[in-house]
């Protein structure tokens, strides 16, 4: 018999109260991880922004268009390599719920300034040739089933009538953090019809993606840039893309503290719920520990035969909890409309953070039942009545 | 006449109660021999288990010395002490103390956990410890499927297993039925005779003090 033997034992001596405890922690976990991956998943835009890009966009709101007339005026800026525009499009798909982001784009460079979307060369020549064409990504794709050769319909609402996009091609993410949820088609087939319907509205963009050479310029080619149209009716507010992204998340930082404050309060009630089982545990067994005392054991054995007990649940409950959590998130992220969150798992910062809670737990759980155990002198332990 | 194995000199003892002083026993002085079986008797209170338990050190004196084989065990510290109980004491207790998580076999193999057998050597220690007491049937039963002399037999093989040279007993028979107890009892006679185990019992049993070859009565703390 070895102690691990006897701390497996200990922890299964009350199975009803070991078994609820471990059920409390996982869903503890389970909340913990699920919480977590809701804030990560917001934060995520971050990692997904790249560092030679910048966002040029109405210095005012971002809900105001830019002239396309920029377009060559920020391509003069040195240290620019490349620019393009996207514009949204919003709109719906047959339902209110089928939400994904569908925008105008600039055919000719937006795969230059968004490498991390990969698309077949030919599908994208045949886009390129296809002024009512789009490309989706593979994530929307296999949600909704979209093929090459499909026509997508949208009924318009900021841009009003009924618009028809063939899909040409399918582009896949390079990487987890790429979202493969968004719909790209041609700004000039929108701009063509507001010439027509709307002029006033014509001639106008969203925003400007604008790739530069060297990311340490960021900072100097966006005060050029803004400088250029300082003066204008449509002064510009040029950007990093990551602090582009980190404004838009901005508005939810309010939930998103909340929500990770709530994530880091279950710690601390499994802390509770754990350290209430092993006080229980080690006060029922006082006269043992003055038992083991007498036959020699020493302090050192009963630290780590309380700790080992403690950490031994809390691994259990933590493991069980990440156990159920990978099904729970997956059945999450397969019911929430994919433009919402275009990716949606459990990030390792997160599994970290789980694990190290667990061992925390597992520590501090023991503390007053070791100091307990300890400092209660043999000859009162033997004489204690549980 | 064999050699003194513990010598308890001048020994008081006193416990405080919030700020009251309790004294249990007052200026004690006992030899005990090697091989000797030593029982001492008294009323509740007297102070006997208080004497065990310095003898055994699992306590200190307020006052006076215990030496054991030579070592004077008040001057040790606590992970010294408990080192030399683990080699020097086998304990009985009135409850039996066992684990009832453990088997009869995990149980009496718990004292061998802080020593260097292997594992087969810790085997055979068990099972020669748990034939001592005849109880190499039960040697997988766990203690809520033994009787209470039964119980009581694997307490005693636990505490043989590490062939201490002296066993304490309190009130072995206390919690047992008249025939339990004379098995008890005619079992740790056997250890003293067989095994040379110096034993140091409390009881206030009659009948199990006629197995003691010395009796010491205590009353309020002192010798009569």
């Amino acid at each position: 018999m070895r102690i691990f033997k006897l701390i497996f034992k200990n922890a299964l001596r009350h199975k009803l109260r070991t078994l609820l405890t471990i059920i409390g922690m996982a869903i503890a976990v389970m909340a913990f991880c699920v919480l977590r991956t809701v804030v990560d998943m917001y934060y995520a835009g971050l990692d997904a922004t790249a560092a030679n890009r910048l966002i040029a966009r109405q210095a005012v709101s971002f809900i105001f268009p830019l002239p396309y007339s920029y377009r060559d005026q920020i391509a003069k800026v040195p240290g620019v390599q490349t620019v393009s525009f996207a514009n949204w499009f919003g709109g719906t798909y047959k339902e209110k719920k089928n939400f994904f982001a569908r925008m105008g784009v600039d055919a000719e460079t937006i795969f230059d300034v968004y490498p991390e979307c990969l698309v077949d060369p030919k599908e994208y020549e045949q886009f390129k040739r296809e002024r009512n064409s789009c490309i989706v990504g593979s994530e929307i794709a296999k949600q909704y089933g979209f093929k090459v050769g499909d026509i997508i319909p949208i009924d318009g609402d900021i841009y009003p009538g009924k618009w028809e996009f063939v899909v040409r091609g399918i582009y896949k993410p390079r990487d987890k953090v790429t979202d493969a949820t968004q719909m790209f088609f041609h700004w000039s087939y929108i701009d063509e019809r507001m010439k027509q319907d709307m002029p006033g509205r014509a001639g106008q963009v969203g925003w400007y993606i604008i790739k530069i050479k060297d990311p340490s310029q960021a900072a100097t080619i966006s005060e050029q840039i803004d400088a250029m149209f300082k003066n204008s009716s449509n002064a510009t507010k040029t950007e990093t893309e990551r602090a582009f992204t980190q404004n838009f998340i901005s508005g939810f930082n309010s939930l998103l503290t909340a929500m990770n404050f709530v994530a880091f309060i279950i710690i601390g009630i499994i802390m509770l719920v754990l350290g209430n089982t092993m006080i229980m545990s080690a006060r029922e067994r006082t006269r043992e520990y003055a038992v083991f005392k007498t036959l020699g054991f020493s302090g050192g054995h009963l630290f780590g035969l309380i700790l080992g007990e403690s950490i031994f649940i809390s691994a259990l409950g933590a493991g069980s909890g990440l156990l159920v959590t990978y099904p729970i998130v997956s059945g999450i992220a397969a019911i929430l409309p994919k433009g919402f969150f275009p990716y949606f798992f459990i990030t390792p910062l997160t599994l970290i953070l789980a694990a190290t809670a667990a061992l925390v737990v597992g520590l501090a759980a023991s503390i007053f039942p070791i100091q307990r155990a300890l400092r209660t002198r043999i000859v009162d332990g033997l004489r204690f009545i549980g | 006449m064999s050699n003194t194995i513990i010598q308890v000199q001048n020994v008081s003892k006193s416990y405080w109660r919030d700020s009251f002083e309790i004294p249990v026993l007052n200026d004690i002085s006992i030899d005990v021999h090697e091989g000797e079986f030593l029982g001492l008797m008294g009323p509740s209170g007297s102070g006997k288990t208080t004497l065990l338990n310095l003898i055994a050190g699992i306590d200190r004196p307020s006052k006076g010395n215990v030496l054991v084989a030579g070592t004077d065990i008040t001057k040790l510290n606590e992970s010294a002490l408990a080192k030399w109980r683990s080699h020097n004491i086998g304990f009985v207790f009135q409850f039996y103390n066992l684990l009832p998580v453990l088997t009869a076999f995990e149980n009496v193999e718990l004292p061998l956990l802080l020593t260097s057998l292997s594992k087969t050597e810790r085997k055979k220690h068990v099972e020669f410890a748990l034939g001592v007491v005849s109880l190499s049937d039960r040697i997988h039963h766990y203690p809520k499927q033994l009787s209470g002399g039964q119980e009581q037999r694997v307490a005693i093989a636990r505490a043989i297993v590490t062939d201490p040279t002296i066993l304490v007993a309190d009130e072995p028979t206390g919690d047992l039925d008249k025939r339990s107890a004379e098995e008890i009892m005619n079992l740790l006679e056997r250890l003293n005779i067989e095994f040379k185990k110096t034993i140091v019992m409390v009881t206030h049993d009659p009948r199990a003090v006629e197995k003691a070859k010395v009796v010491h009565h205590l009353d309020k703390g002192e010798l009569s």
